[in-house]
């Protein structure tokens, strides 16, 4: 749960009489945390100074004590605006002054009520429903006339990320990119998460997305694996990926070069194209599995294990696969509706799909990004995936350790 | 020539517990009221030298005798007080007429905000500038003082008091016209003990034992180089004494069984 937070002002004589330090010092000491804003100190000593305390604990009631005991010493809670909201004028167009969201959890004041944003990604409206009371974020294609959006920054207010209770590599949030680091206890740290979502009490939802590099460079059986064992609940990929993986399944090549033998195999080209076709004939990844066409492999297993699955489709694509969705916005519509639930995001070898699965996660979700360039964790970040953790390596090798480290014989 | 606003005792008794001093049980006598009072300001009008302004009491409003309390005159200006307890605020129209009938521009806070006049608001006598000091906590509201600021155009330094026996800033810190100040640190919290600090330099600071300050050594009126206290508290008479001060103490344990002695019972109105 986000932390809950107030901002309290304080006005008067407040530097030298020790009053600030008194309530900052009592803020801490009782538990909480506070951000000092705008302080603006009197010029002359007659002139009195002014100070916004923005006052976060990690309970209501936490809050309500420490807000009881500063409140003695003159710091009272400001008086705040409900947001303002403007309607948008046409489906897909937004007020001029639209608010628009960062990844961090959100919450707008309506009736006097501060509402959690459902929904939180960044770069996306905020629309909210006065009557619920609600709040949702809303991609700019997904507004409809009339919908009352968000305007200016009044009412709003973004929450810090809390730290989280585990004292693991995602306890750092911040992005950390470097091919001169030992990843054991990186990828050790994630199996801890991964199995805790599949077996602990909170369940969660793991979400893996994914380029064809996975099975080129060799991590098709790891994956496969992690999927079959129930550690995988949601893929993003690409055309290439599925067809690759299943190119595989029929012909053990990937893109024509032998998995096994490690060699190009002659017509090895075409083999990616006869699959797509095949599995176009058949109708569905899904039917060429329960038929039996397509045995092993990570499409297999994801259909086996009813893994939601969004493939989504590029200029470049070869056919493509059917159920790849072509129409950008909405694979982008089908990704965020994925989204729900997932409690740890792996982002794997993949750039532009990468960058788009970080735009839609909120900055709640703990989040790796592996790849082999290390331009890809640092374009991730910069983006403003902040708290993705960027591991600079292989996707096979990625795949294998982590699947051993859960348990992967092979 | 410094102006005190009194009130006659007539009407003093014990009738209700809003401190740690007021016992209904340990009741007023009368006459004997009367004499201290009168000794008090036979002291003040003769040999301190002071004007004395008397105000006509209320029937059933005891603690009118305490003027300290009516509020907090600075110039031609006059805010009256808001007390905590509904017992004294009843005492708030007496006051407030009386100011505006004096011809002072009677300025009000917010009924919201306690004030408990010159018995929390307390500046060095006779420095035109300088800071005030303003006791919080346990009856007048921190705010009051960002208001009153305002008003006066002055720092005013809030001070947290922490012991409820020294319910008023006049209770425990009384300051001098030479720029001492008589005071028990212990009524203060450790962030006000540092302010003080700073503010009032290690020699200027007149320290006042725990016995004296339960006799309200501090509750102590100082024009010029008299200061009148009350009676029992040798020990900072000859404090001030050293400092070139000039004593008179004065029995008044009467007013002591309502938590009030001699700077409880003036309000200077200059």
């Amino acid at each position: 749960m986000a932390t809950i937070q107030e901002t309290v002002v304080l006005h008067g004589h407040i530097i030298d009489s020790l009053i600030l330090a008194k309530v900052l010092d009592t803020i801490l000491m009782m538990g909480g945390t506070f951000d000092l804003q705008d302080v603006r100190i009197g010029v002359t000593r007659d002139e009195p100074s002014r100070a916004r305390i923005v006052v976060r604990a990690a309970s209501t009631e936490l809050l309500a004590e420490i807000l009881e005991a500063i409140q003695p010493h003159g710091a009272s809670v400001e008086r705040e605006r409900d947001c303002s909201v403007e309607l948008a004028p046409a489906d897909g167009i937004l007020p001029d002054q639209f608010y628009a969201t960062t990844h961090l959890p959100t919450q707008v004041r309506l009736n006097g009520q501060w509402v959690e944003v459902e929904g939180i990604e960044m770069d996306v409206a905020i629309v909210a429903n006065r009557s619920r009371p609600s709040a949702k974020a809303v991609p700019m294609h997904d507004v409809k006339q009339g919908d009352a959006v968000v305007v200016g920054r009044d009412g709003v207010r973004v929450l810090p990320l809390e730290r989280p209770k585990e004292q693991d590599v995602f306890g750092f949030m911040e992005a950390q990119v470097s091919a001169e680091r030992p990843h054991g206890h990186i990828i050790a740290d994630i199996a801890r998460r991964m199995r805790a979502l599949r077996d602990g009490q909170g369940r969660g939802k793991v979400l893996l997305s994914g380029g064809p590099a996975i099975i080129h460079a060799g991590g098709r059986e790891a994956l496969a694996w992690l999927i079959e064992e129930g550690f995988v609940h949601v893929l993003f990929a690409g055309n290439a990926l599925a067809a690759h993986d299943m190119e595989a399944a029929l012909y053990g090549t990937s893109l024509g070069y032998g998995l096994t033998a490690g060699r190009s195999v002659p017509h090895g080209h075409e083999h990616h194209l006869r699959t797509i076709n095949r599995i176009r004939a058949i109708g569905s990844i899904e039917q060429t599995v329960s038929t039996g066409v397509i045995q092993d492999g990570i499409m297999a297993a994801c259909v086996r294990r009813h893994v939601s699955v969004v493939l989504t489709g590029s200029i470049r694509d070869d056919g493509p696969l059917p159920g790849v969705i072509t129409d950008t916005l909405a694979a982008q519509s089908a990704m965020r509706a994925a989204l729900p639930g997932v409690g740890l995001a792996l982002l794997v070898a993949s750039t532009l799909l990468s960058i788009a699965t970080g735009n839609l996660l909120p900055a709640t979700v703990p989040t790796v990004c592996v790849d082999v360039n290390p331009s890809v964790p640092t374009k991730l970040a910069d983006r403003g995936s902040f708290q993705a953790v960027g591991l600079v390596m292989d996707a096979a090798s990625f795949l294998r350790e982590l699947a051993r480290e859960l348990g992967y014989k092979a | 020539m410094s102006r005190l606003l009194v009130c006659p005792p007539d009407y003093f008794s014990v009738a209700y517990e809003i401190n740690p001093w007021m016992r209904l049980s340990n009741r007023v006598n009368p006459e004997r009221a009367r004499a201290q009072w009168s000794g008090l300001m036979k002291v003040l009008e003769e040999d301190v030298g002071a004007v004395l302004v008397r105000m006509k009491p209320a029937p059933g409003l005891p603690d009118m005798v305490f003027t300290a309390n009516a509020g907090t005159v600075c110039g031609r200006r006059a805010v009256p007080s808001r007390f905590r307890h509904p017992e004294r605020q009843r005492e708030e129209p007496y006051f407030e007429a009386w100011f505006r009938k004096q011809g002072y521009e009677v300025q009000k806070l917010d009924d919201d905000l306690y004030f408990e006049g010159a018995g929390d608001l307390l500046g060095f006598p006779d420095s035109v500038q300088g800071a005030w000091f303003g006791g919080y906590r346990q009856r007048s509201d921190i705010r009051a003082y960002v208001r009153l600021g305002e008003l006066f155009s002055r720092e005013i330094i809030p001070l947290e008091l922490v012991d409820s026996r020294f319910y008023h800033l006049d209770t425990c810190f009384c300051p001098l016209s030479g720029g001492e100040l008589l005071y028990y640190p212990t009524a203060f919290d450790s962030y006000a003990k540092t302010v003080i600090a700073e503010r009032v330099g290690e020699p200027f600071r007149l320290v006042v034992t725990e016995t004296e300050a339960l006799r309200f050594a501090c509750n102590a009126v100082c024009v010029g180089k008299h200061v009148v206290l009350p009676a029992g508290c040798p020990r900072a008479m000859t404090l001030l004494e050293t400092r070139g001060y000039q004593p008179h103490p004065v029995p008044l344990d009467e007013f002591m069984k309502a938590g009030g002695s001699a700077k409880c019972l003036t309000l200077a109105l200059e």
